[in-house]
């Protein structure tokens, strides 16, 4: 599975490159110098302790922080390179390509399954009812676009075992079907780096394994770049295809998982005390 | 004058019915009762000659108090599956007071009030009705022979009721509208069931288009009726001024609204829930005031008379025309009759609210109108998805406000007269409490909304000085009993190929 990282020629821009990033909130630096890539054909996953500042660096991307210094720049294929930190919170995802999902699930959940992927496609859908006013006249042009919307959200339907479900409201969906909508609400937006904020969390083991596939599935069939952050072990060792490790802000490994798992920094901050994560007492020694 | 006390022992239940805690919970309602009542009932200041004068009614205090325990007492009877007591003393005793208050009612026989607890006909006719309301409830209770179901339980029936009244409501709707149109018609219509008409008509239209705002966006506007205010004055100025009719300055008045929606939305759009309310309100109550400020442009507090009527398709509703021009009544050889131009605004607003709802309905099924839902559901979320929350929120604050404007153009033309005193915050309240009452986001609730919000108060408009207290009683109940409104149930915009499944299955859980 991580085979595809040693395997490809490596001349390809990476999709997603992070340099310098740094993120201030008043006296606290949650984000601290911290630079990687992430490749379109990789799951890249970022791990770290609580308060590590995973979660920041995934808003700082996706535009709900601005970050305070760093560039942070994604090679679309069509739009050219695209600097994130420039754009507008609500752009990113529309021209950058860069979709993601919430540690908290965000689901509207007063709309249906189907209601929530055609959502996703709110941008072509508004373009195909002339902003209104043809959706208003009842053009078909607004009516084919909108088939192949609910097209396309059955096709996501079908993946993540919820067609059953459609017409359901999203809020009364169990916990882990919740969790895989939101991925394929995130996916309906065509993106090309998806980034999932804790997808595992409170999921059993059953769900664990498909949540697994369907990110391999994203990641090999879709051809979409996955970013991941991730407490469960056995879900980034298995799927990922290239760590970065970040502690206190500051990045201490990034490399494949066997680099990982074997470098002392880490095994210091975070794997060799996986009992007591809350409580680090070695966690005073910064390693660089 | 006790009530009930529909305590111990005869039921035959089998739960063991536990007097004391019983009696125990009934006498701490009384107790609170009665801090509430010695304040609010035990004193009173009269307007006697020479002054004022302080007047105790410990004895109302009393039978507030005794009312309270034996209430809650046959609450907690129906709670535990007793209704038969319930029944036997309410029944009679709620009978016997209806039969008092009416006689009191017909004969004009004063000197029976005496006989009534409160001593007061309003407050007894509240109690009256009270107690046979808890007969009929435990009536309820033998026939079905059940308990008392659980909130939830509720909820989840009102849902299934609001489902069926949506699906009644696509049957029933073209008998609704049918009815609507032949009722000027009808034998018994008069003028004044008319004007009634076309103030409720009104009231849905505007309910319908803050339904968008309120109900679809959900952001909560306390000041729709600026945007009201603007089409009005739009329309008054541009037809006293310009002299242009109706017809073309409705446009306009629907124009300008929106631009105003515009202008509020900017500034508002990182607010939301409470702030977002005191803001708008704050913005209603501004227009209300710039009107009556800017005296050389809106005539301040002496308003703008002469405004325009509409005219059929150019003929006017006059009984002598100016020279050279055709009158209704003279085009289609009817005698002359002034019932034609009130008949005539009833079916101009019922074609503007028409307009209005399948306006809504089709745009709830727009990109856009997923947009506003989604909007109302997840801000961040939204985001996340590439929507643009700004030009989302406005455009839905300009729909809304567009509809408020063509409203207020019919407005300014029904009446030919306005002045800022029709645009206070109790407008607002009024038609907020339309969309809330009928349910967020249903348009066939906000037909009841306002049928039960203006259309029975107008009615009544003899028992006027008590309108408010009902409104407010109304809404208590709403809030209380279902605070999602009455008819509040979403059908989804889209579904996957296969027919709506004949019974809710979302209900049963």
């Amino acid at each position: 599975m991580n085979a595809p990282a040693q395997a490809t020629p490596e001349e390809a821009p990476p999709l997603l490159t992070v340099e310098h990033l740094t993120m201030r909130f008043g006296g606290l630096v949650a984000v601290d110098d911290v630079s990687f890539s992430a490749r379109s054909d990789h799951i890249t996953a970022i791990i770290g302790p609580n308060g590590a500042g995973k979660t920041t660096v995934f808003n700082c991307l996706t535009g709900f922080y601005k970050p305070t210094s760093g560039r942070l720049s994604v090679e679309h294929p069509r739009n050219g390179r695209l600097l994130l930190e420039r754009m507008e919170g609500y752009l990113i995802p529309r021209r950058a390509g860069v979709a993601r999902t919430f540690q908290n699930i965000r689901l509207f959940a007063a709309m249906s399954v189907l209601e929530n992927l055609v959502v996703a496609q709110h941008n072509r859908l508004m373009r195909a009812s002339g902003f209104t006013v043809l959706g208003l006249l009842g053009a078909p042009v607004y009516r084919r676009a909108e088939q192949r919307a609910v097209e396309r959200a059955r096709y996501w339907l079908d993946r993540i075992g919820l067609t059953a479900s459609a017409d359901m409201n999203a809020g009364n969906l169990p916990y882990g079907a919740q969790r895989r909508l939101e991925i394929a609400r995130a996916m309906c937006i065509d993106p090309i780096l998806l980034c999932l904020d804790e997808p595992a969390a409170g999921l059993n083991p059953r769900e664990s394994a498909e949540l697994n596939e369907l990110i391999l599935y994203i990641r090999d069939q879709e051809e979409v770049g996955v970013l991941l952050i991730e407490h469960d072990m056995s879900v980034v060792m298995q799927i990922s295809d290239h760590i970065v490790v970040l502690d206190y802000g500051r990045k201490i490994s990034d490399g494949s998982p066997k680099q990982v798992r074997h470098d002392p920094a880490v095994i210091r901050a975070y794997l060799g005390e996986e009992e007591g994560e809350e409580e680090r007492p070695a966690a005073t020694e910064q390693p660089d | 004058m006790a009530l009930s006390t529909p305590g111990a022992s005869n039921a035959s239940s089998s739960r063991p019915f536990d007097t004391v805690a019983a009696l125990k919970e009934s006498a701490v309602v009384a107790a609170m009762v009665f801090v509430l009542a010695i304040g609010l009932l035990g004193f009173h200041i009269e307007d006697v000659t020479g002054g004022l004068e302080l007047v105790t009614r410990f004895d109302a205090v009393a039978v507030a108090v005794v009312l309270g325990f034996c209430g809650r007492l046959a609450l907690i009877a129906l709670r535990e599956g007793r209704p038969l007591p319930v029944v036997l003393t309410a029944g009679p005793i709620g009978l016997a007071l209806i039969a008092v208050l009416l006689y009191v009612q017909i004969s004009g026989d004063q000197g029976a009030v005496r006989w009534l607890p409160f001593g007061s006909v309003v407050m007894d006719w509240v109690v009256g009705i009270a107690v046979i309301g808890f007969a009929l409830r435990a009536l309820l209770g033998i026939w079905r022979s059940t308990d008392m179901r659980s909130a939830e339980e509720r909820d989840a029936a009102m849902d299934r009721f609001g489902a069926q009244v949506q699906r009644v409501a696509r049957v029933l709707g073209p008998f609704l509208l049918g009815f609507a149109v032949i009722l000027p018609f009808l034998p018994g219509v008069d003028r004044r069931l008319l004007d009634i008409g076309t103030l409720v008509l009104t009231y849905v239209m505007l309910g319908w288009g803050l339904n968008i705002v309120v109900g679809l966006a959900g952001l909560l506007d306390l000041g729709y009726v600026a945007f009201y205010a603007v089409g009005a004055y739009s329309y008054a100025l541009l037809a006293t001024h310009f002299g242009l009719s109706f017809w073309v300055c409705l446009p306009f008045a629907g124009i300008m609204s929106a631009f105003a929606g515009i202008l509020l939305g900017f500034p508002v759009l990182r607010l939301r829930g409470d702030y977002l309310a005191i803001v708008t309100l704050g913005f209603g109550e501004m227009i209300r005031i710039i009107l009556l400020n800017w005296y050389q442009f809106t005539n301040g507090p002496d308003g703008i008379s002469g405004i325009p009527r509409p005219s059929f398709f150019g003929l006017p509703f006059k009984h002598y025309a100016a020279e050279g021009v055709t009158t209704f009544h003279q085009f289609f050889g009817l005698p002359f009759a002034p019932i034609h131009r009130i008949m005539f605004l009833y079916y101009v607003i019922l074609v503007m609210a028409l307009i209005t709802n399948l306006v809504t309905l089709r745009i709830r099924k727009l990109p856009i109108g997923r947009g506003w839902e989604a909007l109302r559901e997840d801000e961040i979320a939204c985001r996340s998805l590439g929507i643009n929350p700004r030009n989302t929120k406005l455009t839905a604050f300009a729909m809304g406000a567009m509809f408020g404007g063509f409203g207020g153009a019919f407005f300014a033309t029904r009446l030919g007269f306005i002045s800022p005193e029709s645009f206070t915050f109790i407008e607002s309240a009024v038609i907020l409490a339309i969309v809330v009452l009928g349910g967020m986001g249903s348009q066939i609730g906000v037909v009841f909304g306002a049928v039960l919000l203006i259309g029975l108060p107008e009615m009544f408009r003899e028992l006027s000085q008590y309108r408010m207290l009902a409104f407010g009683a109304a809404m208590v109940t709403i809030m209380v009993w279902r605070p999602r409104g009455l008819l509040a149930h979403r059908e989804p915009t889209l579904r996957l190929g296969e027919p709506p499944p004949p019974a809710t299955a979302k209900g049963a859980e």
